[in-house]
């Protein structure tokens, strides 16, 4: 229905951060745009699921979408895939608007939170459901793949365990051959062990099919692992979004003498401050190098990068008090 | 899609299907016999009075039969509505199975009307077998008590002719709405079942009187068309006949300026048409004297009926039918129009 647009550059996806890297992986060549979305809201009744979402993901990534409960994260995907329609902005998937037509569906793989099966359908049924339903629906891959999980083709997917369940729908979410898949917190109510197995077989499918990816949860751990890319959903707005080592290269953890924020040099944007009588410890973004030498310059790792943004949110009183 | 609808639906499609198939089985091998029973029965009466004596027994020794069959064939749609429709979406929904579906390569709008239309079409087509089969075997039981009751009367309209296609349709589609609307499978099937009861309490009552304007007009009470006459303390009432196999609305006593009577006056009713005594060996017909019914001629009394013809079946059935499926269309109008938009 949708043509697809012509590529567009993906520099624009890391609107939030300047990008500090100069060298672009090979992966990162064929970068178009995956998911694009413009003031984007979803309103239920009063309350806004998701406000005013611009982010720009490119292709070929594997994105995590993290942030807490009730932060929109199931809002923004299930835009994205055409299962809501916004209330305000505009969204478009590979081109395409979401569920617009069955092209557009083929395109986009969806893996639902809890994962979705059909408990009265056996493992075959589903594989048949699957080839009945998608066009580009790839057998092999489907049959293989169930082979390797030793799934008993046989056997009700209301009788499989959580972890096989997931991996069934991520089974129908890969062989439906999409170019890009959505998964909403596919992993939550595994355990940690099967939580491995379907990271690393969703890691393999991206790899093998160059699939672009984006995932949701509210663990970073989940995140860390598989996504090289990363949006901070928090409150119904997005918090940060940029490639991961480009995040992690530009902030720094600073600690050094008690000192107020505001006389920071220009172009250091604290994300994150505390503070002790004597010492201040703050979490700043910065493209440039640090040279003050007050201040013991440290890393700053995913996770504390993401809770220091989801500590930092507007509404959340400061942890500050400067007495 | 045809496939997926076709096994999500095999369990509870084989269930009435083959319900079906084993009710269709036993009126057709006991038909042929209820068919020569009748046949033979009027053929060896001899007399008028001897035929509609057999004809009575006839049907009262099958009535117990005659109303389970009739039972089925009305409960049919309310089952369909209940156990087809209400769970079409409401499971989906419920299991968050429907966020599966939507993201194969298949629209929502194809998937929905896949499985309303096959499931609908079966619906009907479900409903059709058992009132052809009821009425094809129900024949002669329908020929034997045409003069007391007709097929045109509420509950027996009901369960003949082409209606019961409708009524399933309309339940079907009831079920979907309700179950689009409620999202969950066991509330939708309580709230279908309710809903679809009413309508099929309220339709004979107030709809299908006025879906056609009936016959009504006062006429004079002779012997030839009085049905009743009963005289309880001081007041009369009369009841009349509008005509073989009618389906009467109102029928009640009018007097000279067309007023409507509530009690007639007591002198009528101790005078000419007072209860005759004991007439042991009178071959007098039973009923009233001709006086009583010359009285009222006198008095100006007339009974006011309102009434649709037995030849009236056909053009109410259709009619009704033709109401249930611009409902039918409507709630699935609304189903589709509700799924597209506010369901995620």
């Amino acid at each position: 229905m949708t043509a697809d647009r012509p590529a567009i550059s993906c520099s624009a996806g890391v609107r939030f951060l300047p990008r500090l890297k100069a060298g672009v992986s090979a992966r990162r060549a064929r970068c178009t745009t995956a998911l694009q979305a413009e003031g984007l809201g979803k309103r239920y009744g009063k309350r806004w699921a998701l406000s005013d979402c611009t982010l720009d993901l490119p292709a070929g990534r594997v994105i995590g979408l993290v942030g807490p409960n009730g932060a929109g994260k199931t809002t923004l995907l299930n835009l994205a895939v055409g299962q809501l329609t916004p209330t305000a902005g505009g969204i478009r998937v590979l081109g395409g608007r979401p569920a617009s037509g069955p092209e557009q569906l083929a395109k986009v793989g969806y893996v639902a939170q809890d994962t979705p099966t059909y408990a009265g359908l056996t493992v075959a049924e589903h594989l048949k459901l699957g080839a009945r339903l998608n066009p580009g629906w790839d057998d092999a891959l489907a049959r293989d793949r169930i082979e390797r999980l030793g799934l008993d083709p046989a056997r009700k997917a209301g009788k499989l365990s959580g972890g096989q369940r997931a991996q069934l729908a991520l089974t129908l979410g890969i062989a439906k051959r999409p170019r890009l898949l959505v998964l909403d917190e596919p992993v939550a109510a595994l355990d940690p062990l099967a939580r491995r197995e379907f990271l690393q077989g969703l890691m393999e499918a991206a790899v093998e099919h160059s699939l672009s990816v984006v995932l949701s949860s509210h663990l970073v751990m989940d995140l860390e692992r598989t996504c090289d890319y990363l949006v901070v959903l928090v409150e119904s707005r997005v918090r940060v979004a940029g490639d991961v080592d480009d995040l992690l290269a530009a902030h720094h953890r600073l600690t050094g003498p008690r000192r107020d924020p505001a006389t920071l040099p220009a172009g250091q944007e604290v994300v994150s401050e505390s503070h002790t009588d004597r010492q201040s410890t703050l979490i700043v973004r910065t493209d440039g190098p640090i040279h003050d030498p007050a201040w013991t310059v440290g890393q700053v790792g995913l996770e504390d990068l993401v809770l220091a943004y989801m500590a930092s949110s507007p509404s959340r009183p400061s942890l500050e008090a400067i007495r | 899609m045809i496939w997926l609808t076709l096994r999500q639906f095999r369990l509870q499609g084989a269930v009435v299907f083959a319900g079906l198939a084993v009710l269709g089985a036993a009126l057709l091998i006991t038909g042929p016999g209820l068919a020569d029973e009748y046949a033979a029965g009027t053929a060896s009466c001899a007399t008028d009075n001897a035929c509609e004596e057999f004809a009575r027994q006839f049907v009262i020794k099958h009535q117990a039969l005659y109303g389970a069959l009739l039972a089925i064939v009305v409960g049919l749609p309310g089952l369909v509505g209940v156990f087809w429709g209400a769970p079409l979406i409401a499971r989906e929904i419920e299991a968050g199975t429907h966020r599966l579906a939507w993201n194969q390569s298949v629209t929502r709008t194809r998937w929905l009307a896949v499985k309303v239309g096959l499931v609908g079409l079966a619906s009907m087509a479900a409903a059709g077998i058992a009132v052809f089969a009821v009425d094809r075997w129900s024949d002669p039981l329908a020929a034997a008590a045409a003069p007391r009751s007709s097929r045109i009367m509420p509950l027996l309209f009901d369960a003949h002719g082409i209606a019961p296609v409708g009524y399933a349709a309309f339940a079907f589609a009831l079920g979907v709405t309700v179950g689009v609307l409620v999202r969950r499978t066991l509330p939708a099937m309580a709230i279908t079942l309710a809903v679809f009861a009413a309508v099929q309490v309220a339709v004979p009552l107030w709809v299908r009187p006025h879906l056609i304007p009936p016959e009504r007009g006062a006429v004079a009470i002779t012997s030839g068309n009085l049905d009743s006459l009963m005289l309880h303390n001081d007041s009369l009432t009369v009841r009349t006949q509008a005509g073989a196999g009618t389906w009467t609305l109102e029928n009640h006593t009018v007097d000279a300026s067309g007023r409507k009577v509530e009690k007639l006056p007591a002198s009528i009713g101790a005078g000419p048409c007072a209860p005759p005594g004991p007439r042991p060996g009178s071959d007098a017909p039973p009923g009233p004297a001709q006086e009583c019914f010359d009285a009222f001629a006198q008095q100006g009394y007339k009974q006011y009926v309102v009434y649709h013809p037995a030849d009236r079946f056909w053009p109410l059935q259709w009619a009704e039918t033709g109401l249930f499926a611009v409902l039918t269309l409507g709630l699935t109008g609304f189903c589709f129009y509700w799924t597209r938009r506010r369901i995620s």
